[in-house]
């Protein structure tokens, strides 16, 4: 599939020819994406499509059969999840995934530690450029909780907060480490439309402020037309579409991987069907 | 004044009335209850060094006692005079090297953590990449192992028959010196941003490796430093009763400092200190229930064993009615006796 940027700009993520099986079971199948820098870009497709493995293979969490991952010209493929953290990738998750028992800054804090260059025995023995970046590091996550919302809360403990709120601490948890790239795994899921609405404002806001590329997987389409410039489309593990929101919203084969064919069956899903076999 | 001062001043109140007590206790107290507070000490540094293995970082690991016994040997070995060993080692003769090995008793300690830290790197390595209750059993037989080999290494370790005559150098300002350095060394690394760290890695071990946290690594820091804080441990054990053998050393031992843990609650300092104080107490009190009793007609000659069946009796009662132990998570703080004031971070323990 040729690439396709509506913004024009160099790819910061180039995912080539990447495959994922677990087994008999082909998660990804030969995929390849490149992702626009500064860009909102969505990934979508019904249920078991494979787009948490997408992330899950880009964070470093599963090693792909074949393929390659590359962020900013650096080769991504078989590093372990926190060295691909270090490198500026960060994520959340689609089951939110908070320090539970920690207070709401803690979680922050723990988000700082990978750019945290004193050692852990020189806070210990009050080493004073240590301390003093551990000062540093507590400020930054106040302001950035401040930024999001979230500074009344900074000594709750995180489980205690609405969902929303743990949904928006994640997302600062994800921007305490600093990343270039930000991955999303469903971030409207479980929003009230009102909050959904408000959610494409903050996606917005967050790109422009944090100076980021933002890839999301989304299920709904109001957050996904109305936020996102570019679009790629999976559907059982095979990449169907890729384009802008108004481009995948007439798209036949997409319209036909939500809904399903009408029978008799089209040449195209024939095809497909082929193609899986 | 505000309240990092005054925190300051109470924490200096607190460390001087300790020493107070220290001064004044061996004038007042017999012998076996300046054991006791000794040995609560010792339990209180062995369960805090446990704790951060287990309930900080969330390492389940049965191995505390080879470690301990580890320490106990290294620092025994480093204190007896060669005469004293030449005299011991009756089975076989003593490495000859290890003849003429003589060190200080503050030296000796060092060297019995180092040593048990070394032995714990050792086998985190292999072992840490296990999870939950295999990591329990994978520690729980190296423990075994280190005891099985302290008992066949005879020209070493003098085998079953153990150590004895070692100079009885853990009195009350040795292991409550060491009490506080533990606590204080605690206190600083849990409430530092690499405490939150090792917290997150117990809780969640996917999100923390998102956050770019190394986790093996970070599980292995924590670990070898527990181990530390055993060898440590072991041998002020060792120095305290001036004789030690592998019997010593079995799992039995685990479950005591697990216990004293696990009452004190999961993750706090403060916690370990109250569990060693009541385990270590309990365990003395207890004694009572295998003396031979009489009540009216009926005439009970004394059970040996039979405390620790009241004592696990009264382990249960704890997992059943308060499961996260006495404190669980929280941590003492000099707030709680000021109120009024505006919430303050828990997280500030002092050393009590």
């Amino acid at each position: 599939m040729t690439t396709q940027n509506s913004s024009g700009a160099a790819p910061v993520l180039r995912i080539r020819e990447m495959t994922l099986r677990f087994g008999g079971l082909v998660a990804v199948n030969d995929l390849s994406m490149d992702i626009a820098g500064g860009s909102i870009t969505g990934l979508i497709g019904p249920n078991g499509a494979g787009k948490t493995t997408v992330f899950n293979v880009v964070t470093g969490f599963y090693k792909p059969t074949k393929g390659v991952v590359e962020f900013m010209g650096q080769p991504l493929t078989g590093l372990p999840p926190h060295r691909v953290c270090a490198a500026g990738l960060s994520r959340t998750f689609q089951n939110i995934r908070l320090f539970q028992n920690e207070t709401v800054l803690q979680n922050v804090m723990i988000g700082s530690y990978v750019r945290q260059k004193g050692a852990w025995w020189q806070t210990l023995f009050a080493f004073p450029a240590a301390v003093r970046e551990e000062r540093e590091i507590r400020e930054r996550s106040l302001e950035l909780l401040g930024h999001l919302g979230l500074a009344g809360q900074a000594d709750a403990v995180s489980s205690s907060l609405p969902y929303g709120a743990q949904r928006r601490l994640e997302i600062a948890r994800a921007l305490a480490t600093q990343p270039k790239f930000l991955l999303l795994d469903e971030p409207a899921a479980g929003m009230n439309p009102q909050e959904s609405e408000e959610l494409l404002n903050f996606i917005r806001r967050l790109r422009d402020e944090f100076d980021l590329t933002i890839l999301l997987i989304e299920h709904d389409m109001k957050v996904v037309m109305g936020v996102c410039e570019d679009i790629w489309v999976l559907d059982r593990g095979l990449l169907i579409a890729n384009g802008t929101p108004s481009e995948i919203r007439a798209n036949p084969q997409v319209i036909e991987a939500y809904l399903g064919q009408t029978a008799p069956r089209s040449e195209v899903s024939l095809k497909k069907e082929a193609a899986h076999a | 004044m505000n309240t990092k001062t005054r925190n300051l001043i109470l924490n200096g109140l607190a460390l001087a009335a300790l020493v107070v007590f220290l001064y004044q206790a061996p004038g007042n107290l017999d012998r076996y209850k300046l054991r006791i507070i000794n040995l609560i000490a010792i339990n209180a540094i062995l369960g805090l060094s446990l704790n951060l293995i287990y309930g900080m970082t969330g390492m389940f690991s049965l191995g505390h006692a080879g470690f301990m016994a580890i320490g106990a040997y290294v620092s025994a070995l480093l204190i007896l005079t060669a005469e004293q060993k030449t005299s011991m080692w009756i089975l076989q003769p003593i490495l000859p090297w290890l003849l003429n090995l003589h060190a200080p008793f503050v030296v000796s300690l060092i060297a019995a953590g180092l040593a048990a830290a070394f032995f714990g790197w050792l086998i985190a390595l292999p072992v840490l990449r296990l999870g939950g209750d295999y990591l329990g059993i994978a520690t729980l037989g190296f423990a075994e192992i280190i005891r099985i080999l302290i008992v066949n290494l005879t020209p070493l370790t003098n085998g079953s028959l153990g150590l004895k005559g070692i100079p009885a150098h853990t009195d009350l300002w040795m292991s409550y010196g060491c009490l506080v350095a533990m606590l204080i060394f605690m206190t600083r690394l849990m409430s530092g941003n690499f405490g939150n760290v090792l917290r997150a890695v117990r809780d969640d071990e996917i999100a923390a490796r998102t956050m770019g946290i190394d986790t093996f690594r970070t599980r292995v820091l924590a670990f070898t430093i527990g181990c530390f804080g055993g060898g440590v441990g072991g041998a002020l054990m060792g120095n305290l009763i001036t004789a030690i053998d592998p019997k010593m050393f079995m799992i039995t031992q685990t479950y005591s400092l697990l216990m004293i843990v696990v009452v004190g609650g999961l993750g706090s300092i403060t916690g370990s200190v109250i569990g060693a104080i009541l385990v270590t107490t309990m365990l003395e009190w207890l004694r009572f229930v295998e003396e031979p009793i009489t009540i009216g007609s009926l005439h009970i000659s004394g059970i040996p064993g039979m405390r620790m069946v009241v004592f696990s009796m009264l382990l249960i009662a704890v997992i059943i009615f308060r499961r996260e132990g006495i404190m669980g998570p929280r941590e003492f703080s000099w707030s709680w006796f000021f109120p009024a004031r505006k919430a303050e971070p828990e997280m500030k323990g002092g050393n009590d």
